[in-house]
């Protein structure tokens, strides 16, 4: 453990203490915020009586679901259109407008196509997780250095050997960036799409505790997201690190 | 204008997709570019759509302002003292992954229906990435720019001003690129859930009643909203890099 990952870790600690404090002084009421450690046995108390178990499941089937199409489809695309140098002229000013759009709004088109349920949550959750991946499948392949295809060129490797060989490894930590960036939008956009119109999912119990004044219940859930998004960070980053390191060897 | 032929092709291109899909699914459920397009003229006839507008525009004024300061003052502190910045960017990167909208009751709780959460959503999306961009730009900061401010005796704050932030301009036009984009959703999305003004709201009311003409057109402006103002700040982001 370095100094750094320490003091993060005390500095965490300490703002849960404080909150913990302030909430069991009183000085955040009650009504508003219940303390942090009581969220966490209640969400330990929820997960073991089951109550929400088919809300999560819900939540991340469409998570996995969409963050896999968009992954896996906006490599694909990538490929195509770094393939395509005219076409990529052509649409990288609007790939750059993207995120700009806020893709939400178009969340009602796709309820009246798909219907309510998994398949408008997965289309948006897509729309919203594939062009930080087209674009990172871009950038990869952009930065594969010219010396490594020369080489696979002077051992006479075939067109696949090279994709797989040499292309695909020189332009991983770069897919890698685009695949954390790609399951962090799949998240947002399923639990915010759960939010605005759904009939289940963790966006949706959150949602309706809010309505219905279960704030222990609607803490615990969204202590539920806080905790399910900082380990998947943690475990993406601990790869990432990985590849970084690779890279630089 | 020969560079922008292609691209202006390619959205005609999505234009008449989103026609072939009108005609695919029907008017029910999309309605065609030129409805859309007319519908929003007509729209734009209403006292009603410009007063939303204006709320719009006056929350995300505030959570704009408030994100940009915030995110340079302490992206700045956090470049400057290197311990701090590596304490915080894990945290701050992690704060950046969560889905926001699931701390809405809270900012509810905190700021009320009305004005203040809406700008709270904002600056919560808006602010981290100015941060990280200011904070990421000092860090890879030239160390000879910092000698030589030792070097003339500049100030603290000359320095910050006559170096640091001339430095730096092009990553944070980058970031607030970035930041206005996401400043627009969050404020967008505190209108979705906590107020009973602005586009947001227009939005989803029109979702609660299935006007989906209404929707397409709001998506529509929007749309033509943020595309422009992005592309603006692209181009000036292009005339820094050439400096």
């Amino acid at each position: 453990m370095n100094i750094e990952s320490v003091l993060r870790s005390a500095l965490v600690a300490g703002f849960i203490g404080l909150i913990e404090a302030l909430c069991r002084t009183h000085i955040i009421p009650q009504t508003v915020m219940i303390p942090p450690s009581q969220m966490f046995t209640h969400l330990l108390g929820l997960v073991s009586a089951g109550q929400y178990s088919k809300d999560i499941l819900f939540s991340f089937t469409n998570i996995i679901v969409s963050a896999f199409v968009a992954i896996i489809s906006g490599f694909f695309i990538g490929l195509l259109v770094h393939s395509m140098p005219r076409f990529r002229g052509a649409l990288e000013p609007l790939l750059a407008s993207y995120y700009a759009v806020p893709t939400f709004i178009f969340y009602p088109v796709f309820i009246v196509v798909f219907g309510v349920g998994h398949g408008s949550i997965i289309a948006i959750a897509v729309l919203l997780a594939i062009v930080a991946m087209i674009t990172a499948t871009l950038t990869g392949l952009d930065r594969i250095p010219h010396v490594l295809r020369k080489s696979a060129a002077v051992m006479r490797m075939s067109r696949l050997q090279t994709a797989w060989r040499i292309e695909l490894p020189a332009a991983l930590p770069y897919l890698f960036g685009g695949v954390k960036l790609a399951v962090a939008y799949s998240f947002i956009g399923v639990i915010a799409s759960e939010f605005i119109l759904s009939g289940s999912g963790i966006g949706y119990a959150i949602a309706f505790a809010y309505n219905n004044f279960e704030s222990d219940n609607m803490y615990a859930l969204m202590l539920l997201v806080l905790i399910s998004v900082t380990l998947i960070n943690a475990a993406l980053n601990f790869f990432d690190r990985r590849l970084q390191a690779r890279r630089q060897r | 204008m020969q560079r922008f032929l292609p691209t202006f092709l390619l959205v005609l291109a999505l234009i008449a997709a989103w026609q072939l899909l009108h005609l695919a699914i029907g008017a029910g459920a999309l309605t065609s570019p030129w409805m859309t397009v007319t519908h929003l003229i007509s729209m734009m006839g209403t006292v009603e759509l410009w007063t939303n507008v204006g709320e719009t525009a006056k929350a995300f004024a505030y959570a704009m302002s408030l994100a940009l300061i915030g995110g340079i003052v302490l992206g700045v502190l956090l470049g400057v003292n290197k311990l701090a910045g590596a304490v915080a960017e894990p945290i701050l990167l992690n704060l950046y992954a969560i889905p926001k909208v699931t701390l809405y009751p809270l900012v509810l709780l905190c700021f009320g229906l009305g004005l203040s959460s809406k700008v709270a959503f904002g600056v919560m999306h808006g602010l981290i990435p100015i941060l990280l961009f200011t904070m990421n730009a000092i860090r890879q900061m030239r160390p000879v720019y910092m000698r030589t401010a030792g070097t003339l005796r500049l100030t603290p704050i000359q320095s910050l001003f006559h170096v640091l932030l001339p430095a730096i301009l092009p990553e944070i036009v980058a970031g607030v690129r970035l930041g206005f984009a996401l400043t627009l959703l969050g404020v967008l999305i505190g209108e979705m859930f906590a107020s009973q003004r602005g586009l947001g709201y227009m939005a989803v009311n029109a979702m609660g009643l299935g006007d989906i003409p209404t929707i397409m057109a709001v998506a529509l402006l929007l749309t033509v909203i943020a595309v422009t103002c992005n592309s603006l700040m692209l181009m000036l982001d292009k005339k820094l890099q050439h400096r």
